[in-house]
């Protein structure tokens, strides 16, 4: 009864996994008909490129920017929402919006809201008297731009499980702050909300992180990691050497190294989980 | 200030906060509705204006339609959404059974492995089962499409809960009716986790229907493109000039989830939020 | 020391009304218990004293002053909650000294990081140490102020709540069914505890439970609330000796008082189950409902005595209860018997009577109706049943 799903889960999964940490350590190249063991060859080259390491740099920085404003935001947009009785559905509703629809086809729909002479954004922009950019075609701006739309999409995801996380905490703690004298509503936040929504939140920002780790659709339509590398991340630099340039095994070795990232994430959120933020 | 106008202020700072963030996640959308509505000498205007002078909107589809072959994605993205989640549903619901219910050496070494399979993102096993399907001879086909999803390490832990929580009983009761271990699974277990199955699907759904990377890697033919893939090649296309029926295309897109999504938002939201244990 | 006065509150939440004109005076130093059937209001009640909720109308007042709109902490009440509402992420000492903290650090001081730069600090903060440690000594929670609810059993939640209400010295408690978690056992125990407490704080407690045993034992005065109103206030032996209304009758006394169909004849006489009484009464003629509590069943048969059938028998050890099915009656009647005394077989026919002072009879409407017995005739049916 569980074969199917086991032969499956090694052949795609797991099998692949083991794969792609020893193709890193071969020169592999797709269509060539032999390879050889190269050991750590393909990560000298990498520590040595400098597009690895503005690849890096580029996909911590959007994750650096990405995940505190998309967690902050979703958190307050939820408290917002949930301190009021009116119009809930709605607001949660739009929020999710971008949730749902496709990235691919909302980044075509940013790249014309940030065009350089037709755009929405440079056109209010000059509205109010100020210059625009040519935010995607500038390498000061891409990756910047790049982070709001990830933040534009990630919020509403991380609103709806702070949405759930508030829920779940009990009214009785908050009529206990207030008999206690917890006045002020950042009193009350300080007291029995921050705390309570420590596993949530957590579990947000290793969430929001591993998704900002993955960033490659809204890169490879709008900046192809351009211009000048200005916007280059690890999945895109990892697609480019691996299904552009059949690098496999360089690919190989770029994919490590995002897998050590998320392991990375994964641990924390663990060694955070086991460390109290949970409780009965 | 009385506690009435306390609040009255309060409610308002509320709705403003909220407002305001909600034009920054609506403005995309009301911007590519604004768009497909406009013919081409509106669009290129320096002037900003949400409401088209000319209404375009069935031109620019009708462009878009004609231009890229609008159905054929939707119909890919029907067969490759619609197959992955079947077979999903066909492999993880047995392994789910028999890993909740059923007794057998070795089991928690298994279960074990799906908890770490979750964890394995996408993109990390990509250039193997791209070599692995290279090999096969299977790229560029709806198999390419498919097959690398039809196990689902998160479907199989998801079912596996749920079954954790159907009573033995119900199990014991098929098995003195003499219903196989296979009749259980179909016949009894699965009319219990429609509510499990539905949010799976919707995740399932959701998740396989806006991916790009692993289509964009397998897929070289134009009529088996996915509805991202097929507007991305559409945009490259037209290359920048021809917006109206770029928009409108990305409406034809993102339309089937969307509303989907209006008229079951509870049921989205709970599927997509499932993606939190993930 | 507080006295609670409740003028005309009425609640309504969406067109429902929950409370319907409560006037209620707690006196200073007093332990009352609300009590009543789940839905009765008695927890609104609970929490617009508090300030929790605001009442739709009418008037709270403490020791004479109007709090209406005045915050709960401002009120100077202490509150248990049924699920103790301890703060799970801190410590048995941080949990009781919450309200210190809130009260007497500054809000700068309050101030994550920075707060702890604040000058004031260090000194307002071993003052609150040691009222933490006193009440904490007082509860016998010493050992336990490093942990954390999660780590403590129900009783031990229960008393840190109730340290976290008693450090700051409130005017009054309120506790909202506060051992309804608890095993039975405990209950019990915490019972005894939480009276014990009330001699010796002296404060005013108000007591919301709908366990009667709960009121019955540790209250001074016992308010019953039905469907939104206080239908009787009294101590524990007149609200279940002299119920005021047969719902009062019904609630009170476990297991419950025994009701049968009986009318007032235009004659001003009483007849149950078609037996005339040897009673009379004042009120107008009509239906009514003669009830008897179980202990004040007598067995055997006599003249005007209720025959019926053995339907149940329970053994409790203690005591015994028989349950007896009448005629053109639904529930069977409950007579409490002594053990030690032979229990009749089940289906076997037997007599139930009662003296006329364990008649409490009450009228169509269910207000108590006060019924006596005509001088002459008693001795005569003492000996008759006798």
């Amino acid at each position: 009864m569980v074969a199917p799903a086991f032969i499956l889960m090694f052949l795609l999964l797991l099998g692949p996994l083991l794969g792609v940490i020893a193709l890193s350590f071969t020169d592999y190249q797709l269509g060539s008909p032999s390879f050889s063991w190269i050991g750590l060859s393909n990560y000298q080259d990498m520590f040595g490129d400098r597009v690895f390491w503005l690849s890096l740099r580029n996909t911590l920085t959007y994750v650096a920017i990405v995940v505190p404003a998309a967690v902050a935001l979703g958190l307050a947009v939820a408290l917002l929402i949930e301190s009021g009785g009116s119009l809930r559905t709605w607001y949660r509703t739009i929020y999710f919006l971008p949730v749902m629809a496709t990235l691919i086809a909302m980044s075509i729909v940013w790249e014309f809201m940030l065009h350089p002479q037709f755009g929405l954004i440079n056109g209010l922009l000059h509205g109010i008297g100020l210059e625009g950019f040519s935010w995607l075609q500038d390498r000061r701006t891409a990756l910047y731009a790049l982070c709001v739309i990830g933040i534009w999409q990630a919020l509403g995801f991380n609103m709806v499980l702070f949405l759930a996380g508030l829920v779940s905490i009990p009214r009785q703690l908050y009529d206990a702050a207030e008999i206690d004298g917890a006045h002020s509503a950042w009193a009350r936040f300080r007291l029995v909300t921050w705390p309570m929504l420590g596993p949530t939140t957590v579990f947000v920002v290793v969430i929001t992180g591993i998704r900002s780790f993955q960033v490659f659709d809204t890169v490879h339509v709008l900046t192809k990691g351009g211009p000048s590398k200005s916007s280059e991340v690890l999945i895109h630099t990892m697609y480019i050497e691996s299904f552009e340039f059949f690098r496999s095994g360089y690919g190989a070795a770029l994919t490590v190294v995002f897998l050590a990232f998320v392991l990375l994430l994964t641990l924390v959120k663990s060694a955070l989980a086991n460390r109290g933020v949970h409780y009965a | 200030m009385t506690p009435r106008h306390r609040s009255l202020v309060w409610s308002a700072t509320r709705h403003l906060l909220l407002l305001c963030g909600a034009v920054f996640i609506l403005l995309p959308f009301v911007w590519m509705i604004s768009t497909a509505s406009k013919p081409q000498t509106e669009i290129f205007t320096k002037s900003i204006h949400f409401i088209p002078q000319t209404f375009a909107l069935w031109d620019n589809f009708a462009t878009a339609f004609g231009k890229a072959s609008l159905w054929r994605f939707l119909v890919n993205g029907v067969v490759v959404t619609a197959s992955i989640f079947v077979l999903q549903v066909l492999i993880a619901l047995p392994a789910a059974y028999a890993l909740a219910k059923l007794r057998f050496a070795g089991r928690e070494v298994l279960f074990a492995l799906v908890l770490f399979c979750i964890l394995i993102p996408p993109q990390a096993t990509a250039i193997p089962v791209f070599l692995l399907f290279h090999q096969l001879g299977i790229l560029d086909s709806y198999a390419a499409l498919i097959v690398p999803f039809t196990i689902s390490a998160f479907g199989i832990f998801l079912m596996r809960q749920f079954f954790k929580t159907v009573p033995d009983d119900l199990i014991e009761a098929a098995r003195m009716d003499g219903i196989s271990e296979f009749g259980i699974v179909w016949r009894v277990m699965l009319p219990t986790a429609i509510p499990a199955l539905t949010a799976f699907g919707i995740f399932s759904v959701v998740a396989h229907w806006n991916d790009y990377f692993w289509p964009l890697i397998v897929l070289n033919s134009e009529h088996l493109r996915t509805p991202p893939l097929g507007v991305a090649s559409f945009r490259n296309e037209e290359a920048g000039t021809n917006y109206g029926p770029l928009m409108a295309a990305a409406i034809v897109i993102i339309a089937p989830l969307v509303v989907a999504f209006l008229l079951a938002q509870r049921r989205f939201i709970e599927g997509i939020t499932l993606t939190g244990i993930k | 020391m507080a006295k609670i006065e409740l003028n005309g509150i009425r609640k309504t939440f969406d067109q429902t009304a929950i409370l319907k004109g409560i006037d209620l005076a707690i006196e200073d130093g007093e332990f009352i218990a609300l009590i009543g059937p789940s839905g009765c209001g008695k927890s609104t009640l609970l929490r617009i004293i508090a300030g929790l909720e605001p009442q739709s109308s009418g008037e709270v007042r403490i020791d004479g002053v109007q709090v209406d709109g005045i915050r709960p902490s401002a009120r100077n009440l202490a509150m248990v909650f049924q699920s103790y509402a301890l703060y799970p992420h801190l410590s048995v000492f941080d949990n009781i000294a919450v309200p210190l903290r809130m009260r007497r650090h500054s809000a700068l001081a309050r101030m994550p990081l920075i707060g702890r730069l604040h000058p004031e600090r260090g000194r307002t903060e071993r003052g609150i140490r040691e009222d933490v440690e006193r009440v904490a000594a007082q509860l016998e929670l010493a050992a336990l102020l490093k942990r954390k609810p999660g780590q403590l059993s129900g009783g031990q939640r229960q008393r840190v709540a109730v340290g976290r209400a008693i450090v700051r010295q409130p005017l009054g408690f309120l506790f909202d069914e506060p051992l309804s978690n608890l095993d039975a056992k405990l209950r019990v125990h915490m019972r005894a505890e939480l009276a014990q407490l009330h001699r010796q704080l002296k404060a005013t407690f108000v007591y919301v439970t709908h366990d009667q045993a709960e009121a019955m034992t540790m209250s001074s005065r016992i308010a019953v609330m039905i469907e939104g109103n206080v239908v009787q206030i009294g101590t524990p032996a007149e609200v279940y000796e002299n119920p005021r209304d047969i719902r009062v009758a019904e609630f009170v006394g476990s297991p419950k008082i025994n009701a049968m169909p009986g009318v007032i004849r235009e004659d001003r006489g009483l007849e149950v189950l078609g037996r005339q009484l040897r009673l009379g009464t004042a009120a107008a003629a009509g239906r009514c409902t003669v009830c008897v509590r179980p202990e004040r069943m007598e067995i055997g048969p006599g003249p005007g005595t209720i025959a019926g059938i053995v339907t149940h028998l329970e053994h409790l050890g203690a005591e015994a209860f028989i349950h007896v099915k009448v005629d053109r009656i639904d529930l069977p009647l409950l007579a409490r018997v002594s053990p030690d005394q032979q229990l009749p077989e089940i289906g076997s026919a037997i007599h139930l009577g009662f003296s006329d002072n364990a008649v409490r009879a009450f009228d169509a409407a269910g207000k108590r109706i006060d019924v006596a017995v005509p001088a002459r005739s008693e001795r005569v049916r003492e000996k008759a049943l006798g």
